[in-house]
């Protein structure tokens, strides 16, 4: 992620340090001191503060991002609404760390998933490869004219924030090109246009705002997808809303998003060399929800379980499962579907885990009930 | 580019509002009528006024424009009914209906 930015080279870091996304700014840090970026790096107080000064810094015309974790990303929760309502397109690293309570510093998706109605675009990688290339596509997406929203490019703390992985970059210079120069229209440093950002909306005006606002999310399904095609005719990777796994004939299916899913590749692997027809969709953009296509992508499924790694305390199911089960309502769909809390505040996924959960979807297809839609995985109990 | 001020009011489609609500350009409050946000504005009885002008420093919006040292009529595109120059007025020259 680290040196994603380094090529990105930004104009404006500023950042404060929590585990487990330390490490992006203070590697950056070194960058800045060794004169490998020309970006204005600024350590200030809090969280609070790296994402106002990055506000700042984006209304004032420069490219900017911060890097956070957990309680950092809920404490920038006031300021996250104002990058989005004030349509600036500045990114987040963010490492998925469980929100206290009880205190805990590992993986889970807690953080991101609270803040997923703020008006971000949300992206989520799999593994250190997706990370980069995630980053590397970010500023893209944001900037897009017709889209303009900030992004947050999310990866799961120590699983794969602290992994150590192979992965290919690109060249410095292939990146420059890709990302390109940040341009804005408006911006407040602009001596030949001063600008107002920000300004009060009273309610004759706020919902329109908001109307407004959204049109932005409406048209950002389609960039990270044209995106994504100039990033594979560099790169030679793929990438789109959501990775299909092994689903061409499947008739189960998990949805999933993050590191888990390579764990769940790994079953699905497994379950078909025993001629179990299994398969796997790993969400890779959360905000906006692409709800047509992974309902199109689920249209054969006669059952699915969908893995959230967050709670949602609606005392039916976690955000991802509420997401997906209103996509498939919608498209009303006959699949039966559960929706499965799992990998709480850094709880090991295994490989025979996920292989349960697809026994439990057969158990399902042959009771034609889905049972309890609201599970737990990997719970004492 | 600047924005437009006028094509901002009360009727403005949310597909006409600028991105991100920001103002380009400089010194576009004189453009921008605040005056439709409240509906009780104070009236001005020209025959009981001594033209004292107590009333314009204490307008917040200088909706009471002087010439000649003379008030004129108010600037209700910008005036947003506070009252408080009702309040100023010793001799009952201006009115509102709720202020006393």
């Amino acid at each position: 992620m680290a040196i994603a930015l380094r090529q990105i080279n930004p104009d404006v870091f500023p950042a404060f340090p929590i585990t487990p996304s330390t490490e992006i700014p203070q590697y950056f840090a070194s960058f800045a001191a060794n004169g490998l970026v020309d970006t204005e790096f600024i350590p200030v107080e809090s969280e609070h503060s790296s994402m106002s000064a990055a506000i700042g810094a984006s209304a004032a015309g420069a490219r900017s991002l911060t890097a956070t974790s957990s309680c950092g990303l809920a404490y920038m929760w006031e300021e996250l609404y104002i990058a989005a309502s004030n349509r600036l397109p500045l990114a987040l690293a963010l490492v998925n760390r469980a929100l206290s309570g009880p205190i805990n510093i590992n993986c889970d998706h807690s953080d991101s998933m609270g803040a997923r109605d703020a008006g971000w675009i949300q992206i989520y990688a799999e593994n250190n490869q997706e990370a980069y290339d995630n980053m590397v596509q970010a500023f893209c997406i944001s900037e897009h004219k017709d889209v303009r929203l900030p992004i947050m490019i999310c990866q799961d703390g120590f699983i794969t924030s602290h992994a150590v992985e192979n992965i290919e970059l690109l060249e410095d210079e292939e990146v420059k090109q890709f990302v390109g120069e940040y341009e804005p229209e408006n911006y407040l440093l602009n001596p030949e246009c001063p600008m107002a950002a920000g300004p009060y909306s009273v309610t004759d005006y706020y919902m329109e705002a908001k109307r407004s606002q959204a049109e932005g999310m409406r048209h950002a399904e389609q960039a990270v997808l044209d995106v994504a095609e100039k990033f594979k005719a560099l790169s030679g990777r793929a990438y789109g809303l959501f990775e299909s796994y092994r689903m061409e004939d499947a008739e189960k299916a998990v949805v999933m998003i993050g590191s888990a899913a390579g764990t769940a590749k790994d079953a699905v692997d497994r379950l078909r060399e025993r001629g179990v027809k299994a398969g796997l969709i790993k969400i890779r953009l959360f905000r906006p929800f692409p709800a047509k296509a992974v309902a199109e992508a689920l249209k054969n499924i006669k059952a699915v379980a969908i893995m959230d790694r967050a709670e949602g305390y609606t005392n039916h199911g976690g955000p991802l499962g509420a997401d997906v089960m209103a996509a498939l309502f919608r498209a009303k769909s006959a699949a039966h579907a559960v929706n499965i809390i799992y990998g709480l505040g850094g709880r090991d996924v295994r490989v025979e885990d996920i292989e349960k959960v697809f026994a439990d979807l057969q158990q399902i297809i042959d009771d034609d009930d889905a049972g309890e839609t609201y599970r737990y995985m990997g719970i004492r109990e | 580019m600047a924005t437009d001020i006028s094509k901002l009011g009360l009727k403005t489609r949310w597909q006409d509002l600028t991105e991100g609500m920001v103002i380009a350009g400089a010194g576009t409050s004189k453009a921008f009528n605040t005056g439709e946000w409240s509906n009780t504005k104070p009236v001005f009885i020209e025959d009981k006024c001594k033209q004292c002008l107590l009333c314009v420093p204490v307008c917040p919006d200088s909706s009471i424009p002087v010439k000649d040292m003379k008030r004129g009529a108010f600037d209700y595109e910008h005036c947003k009914g506070c009252g408080i120059c009702v309040k100023a007025c010793p001799f009952g020259a201006i009115t509102m209906e709720g202020v006393n």
